[in-house]
């Protein structure tokens, strides 16, 4: 079978919506196939084939019916740059008469491309409503004659945008004069009128506005350097606009000098004399912590104590049956072996900030009483949120841990004490120490095992005193 | 000072309030004259490299304050530089750069001058200003002071499309700590106030056409995270009691960021981004697709969501019985919860599974990304056999880190 010679449908414009309906109209009802046409936007004003010398088939006595959703989408559609849109809109309007439902099979490739070229429309008109910048200028009507002020725009559009984008500025500045030039046509409104002139380019735009200072200025103040987000930014701003967006400019030296302005304000240190009263504060609030459910059944959180501003810290694991009825560290019988072995180090205990990595006691009742149980990794997880504030605020020159689970708290890596001893980890707050819980020594069965671990830890004890007395 | 200085000052110090809407208001038009309209959509104006949208003039009448709240750049204690703008120029700057099509319109907010009273009466005046000298009809987001008389904090909500005020923290002890002049008997006193001011004006507007508005777009609220020590279950459980105690119509989450001369009683460190972005997914899973607080806390370990994959995803992971989910047959609420399939995903599927059986092909063309959807549905011509039992399904569906983009330049 021979295709029928294509038939040629030159539109007005590239947003000619009302002559590629009537056309579709005409050609639809005259049965004449998708494939047997070409369609055509009119390039310029001058274009010998003015639209109307198309040689179509006559208006159709009966009215067309399509879908309530039909014309809405293809209005749409019709706008995208792509050259292929008015056939393909034919093509679905074709398909939409002998399947009415189809719109609604948004599954099918036809359908789908439509709807996303519709979409891309939609997009591109909100970001022309989002990323015009007008610029004022003063516009002299006459030799002599008062001037008044006029606002021109200069926008690029991806899609066949301006005359559907015209009423909301119209909408939105109706009692100002204002121009947007584009490449392929600009619009002009005087305060009661809409008018066009043919496409511009950017050196007949205005160069700069009084206010655009100012802009900048409150672009670059209303940023937070402490949160870089640059993919969210640019899937939402993308590149292509910024070259008309006066702020833009500023984007590349704001990211630079983002990361240095952070770093500052980090850096910031509590003074000495203020950290004793920002630790009262945080371990006030600690008492309401349920970051995990160990607080359950306890007399309350055992917090750290201390100088604010101690030159030695010391991380214990958890407090025990003793400490949570004291409400504090290291009174039980592992802390009467750790003041034994400070005295013998002459390490003076209260010179030293003493805490745990775990601070609700965690047991299991056994009759009446109540057994201690090893923290696991997600409550020490929980509780850094705490070890890592007592940290940073009295900032220990040196952080002797005691046990795997202090070596987790600090560091939050797991550990062998036997393997670490003796040899400094590098801390980002200062040097770190890892030696044996003096629980772990009480519990050693072996005496002899049980002295050489209680001479290791006086040992550690007076290496943790030396180092942060060095610096 | 000049102006462009009180500019920067009072720019930088409203920054940390993350609320920029400008959408849900009612619908205005400038063709009777005055100048601005508002359609119902909001428009985001410029995007700062922080991710954040700019749609409104977001500044503070005055930095000056007499609270000293730990977690804000503006409290007593700080060294800040100070500024003030006087009713005047707030007015001049926001129809200035209106004019320019810089921004929707103005957000405006103070520290506490004077007292409670005067800074509120200022801040209406401004919105007042706007709406009667200049026939203004874009949108106008108030702060409320909480301790303002009743009567001053109600005209905000005749002049303004939003009104709003921050719960600041998610817990009252953190609250206590951190912000020890504000109460949270009075923040959420005045919440209620302004919920009962909101729903008497719709009430009205039903029965009478001319009914003064009050607050179109309602009111919303600030929580702060990572700067006190709740979870992110205590954080979702307080936001959805704030959603329907108040019917607020926001609730926004700022990661607690480092400030300049920050207070001694805040953590130094900030938390991670995700943690706030995770946050609004919850929040989008409890308006938006039919979770219940209870959810977020079974996503949840220890009460908090994990970073490196949505709370969506992490919820499937541990309810893997509910899964797979057979596109063609399951209705909307067990659709909604399969991870890669949006809203807008699953009308689209409801409409166009009654014209067809729907293949894993059609499905590819309605989702974003098909392999995230994949494990997780049964289509005409796929049914995921083993995939859904495998141990290591996490790994294969859990998003590639990607590195930080780099900037050149």
């Amino acid at each position: 079978m021979r295709a029928a010679p294509a038939r040629v449908v030159r539109l007005a414009a590239e947003d000619d919506w009302d002559g590629w309906r009537d056309a579709a109209r005409r050609l639809l009802a005259a049965r004449v196939a998708p494939d047997a046409i070409v369609w055509q936007a009119r390039e310029s004003a001058d274009d010998l084939f003015a639209a109307g010398g198309n040689d179509l088939p006559p208006e159709p006595q009966l009215e067309l019916r399509v879908p309530r959703a039909f014309p809405a989408l293809a209005k749409s559609a019709l706008l995208h740059k792509d050259s292929e849109r008015f056939a393909l809109l034919y093509r679905l309007l074709w398909q939409v008469t002998e399947h009415p439902g189809l719109l609604n099979d948004h599954a099918d490739p036809l359908v789908r491309r439509v709807e996303l070229m519709a979409k891309a429309v939609r997009r591109d008109i909100h970001k022309m409503h989002a990323f015009v910048r007008f610029r004022e200028v003063e516009v002299l009507v006459e030799e002599g004659a008062e001037g008044h002020t006029r606002f021109v725009a200069w926008f690029e559009p991806e899609h066949h945008i301006i005359r559907a984008t015209a009423g909301f500025f119209v909408r939105r500045f109706a009692q100002m004069a204002w121009s947007i030039l584009t490449p392929e046509l600009s619009v002009h409104w005087d305060g009661e009128v809409l008018s066009e002139s043919i496409g511009a380019d950017r050196s007949q735009a205005p160069s700069g506005d009084p206010l655009e200072d100012m802009w900048k200025a409150y672009y670059a103040a209303i940023f937070n350097p402490a949160r870089l987000k640059i993919g969210a930014m640019t899937k939402e701003m993308p590149r292509k606009y910024w070259k008309n967006l006066p702020e833009a400019q500023l984007i590349a030296p704001l990211i630079a000098g983002a990361q240095a302005r952070e770093a500052t304000m980090v850096a910031q240190h509590v003074a000495p004399d203020e950290r004793g009263i920002s630790l009262q504060g945080l371990a006030e609030e600690a008492q309401e912590c349920r970051r995990c459910p160990l607080w359950k059944g306890t007399n309350g959180c055992v917090f750290g104590e201390g100088p604010g501003d101690a030159k030695l810290m010391i991380v214990g694991e958890q407090p025990g049956d003793e400490e949570d009825k004291a409400h504090r560290p290291f009174v039980g019988p592992a802390g009467g072996v750790l003041d034994r072995a400070l005295t013998q180090a002459g390490v003076e205990r209260s010179a030293v900030y003493l805490t745990n990595a775990v601070k609700h006691f965690k047991f299991e009742m056994r009759g009446k009483r109540r057994i201690h149980q090893k923290p696991d990794t997600s409550e020490i997880e929980a509780c850094r949120w705490w070890l890592d504030q007592e940290i940073r605020l009295v900032r220990p020159r040196t952080v002797l841990m005691l046990g795997a689970t202090a070596v987790r708290g600090v560091t939050g890596k797991a550990a062998t004490i036997g393997k670490m001893r003796g040899s400094p980890l590098h801390l980002p707050q200062g040097d770190g120490l890892v030696t044996w819980h003096p629980s772990y020594i009480l519990r050693l069965p072996d005496k002899d095992a049980a002295d050489r671990a209680y001479g290791n830890l006086v040992e550690d004890l007076s290496l943790a005193l030396e180092k942060s007395r060095e610096h | 000072m000049s102006l462009k200085e009180k500019l920067e000052v009072l720019a930088d110090a409203a920054k940390y309030d993350a609320s920029c809407a400008s959408s849900g208001t009612a619908k205005r038009d400038s063709l009777k004259g005055g100048i601005g309209s508002t359609e119902g959509m909001g428009i985001c104006h410029a995007y700062a490299p922080d991710g954040r949208c700019i749609s409104l003039l977001k500044i503070l009448l005055t930095n000056y304050c007499q609270f000293d709240c730990h977690y804000c750049i503006n409290r007593k204690s700080s060294s800040v530089r100070r500024a003030a703008f006087t009713v005047d120029e707030v007015v001049d700057l926001t129809i200035g750069f209106y004019r320019r099509n810089y921004i929707e319109g103005l957000f405006l907010s103070s520290g506490i001058i004077r007292n409670s009273d005067h800074t509120m009466e200022q801040l209406v005046l401004v919105a007042r200003k706007l709406r009667e000298d200049h026939g203004f009809k874009g949108y106008i987001h108030l702060k409320t002071i909480p301790d303002a008389d009743p009567e001053i904090v109600a005209q905000a909500g005749l002049w303004a499309d939003r009104v709003s005020i921050n719960i600041e923290l998610p817990t009252t002890s953190a609250l206590t700590r951190l912000a020890p002049d504000k109460s949270e008997k009075r923040i959420t006193g005045a919440m209620a106030e302004m919920k009962t001011s909101i729903l008497e004006a719709k009430e009205a507007s039903r029965k009478f056409k001319y009914a003064p508005r009050f607050a179109p777009a309602g009111q919303s609220t600030q929580m702060i995270v990572g700067a006190d020590a709740a979870t992110d279950v205590q954080i979702i459980d307080r936001a959805s009691s704030l959603y329907q105690g108040y019917k607020m119509r926001r609730v926004y989450y700022s990661a607690f960021s480092p400030i300049p001369d920050a207070s001694a009683v805040l953590p130094l460190q900030r938390p991670p981004l995700m943690r706030e972005h995770r946050l609004y997914q919850s929040d989008w899973l409890l308006r938006f697709y039919g979770y219940e607080p209870f959810d977020i806390q079974d996503a949840a370990e220890n009460g908090m969501l994990p970073l490196d994959i949505d709370p969506k995803l992490a919820w499937a992971l541990k309810f893997r019985s509910a899964f797979p989910v057979d596109v063609n047959r399951a209705e909307r609420e067990r659709l909604l919860r399969v991870p890669g399939l949006g809203v807008k995903a699953v009308k689209t599927i409801l409409a166009t599974r009654r014209y067809r059986q729907l293949r894993l092909d059609d499905v590819a063309r309605l989702t974003q990304s098909i392999a995230k959807v994949r494990p997780f549905i049964v289509t005409l011509d796929w049914r995921p056999t083993l995939l859904i039992d495998r141990a290591d399904l996490r790994r294969l569906v859990a998003p590639v880190e990607k590195q930080l983009e780099l900037f050149a330049g």
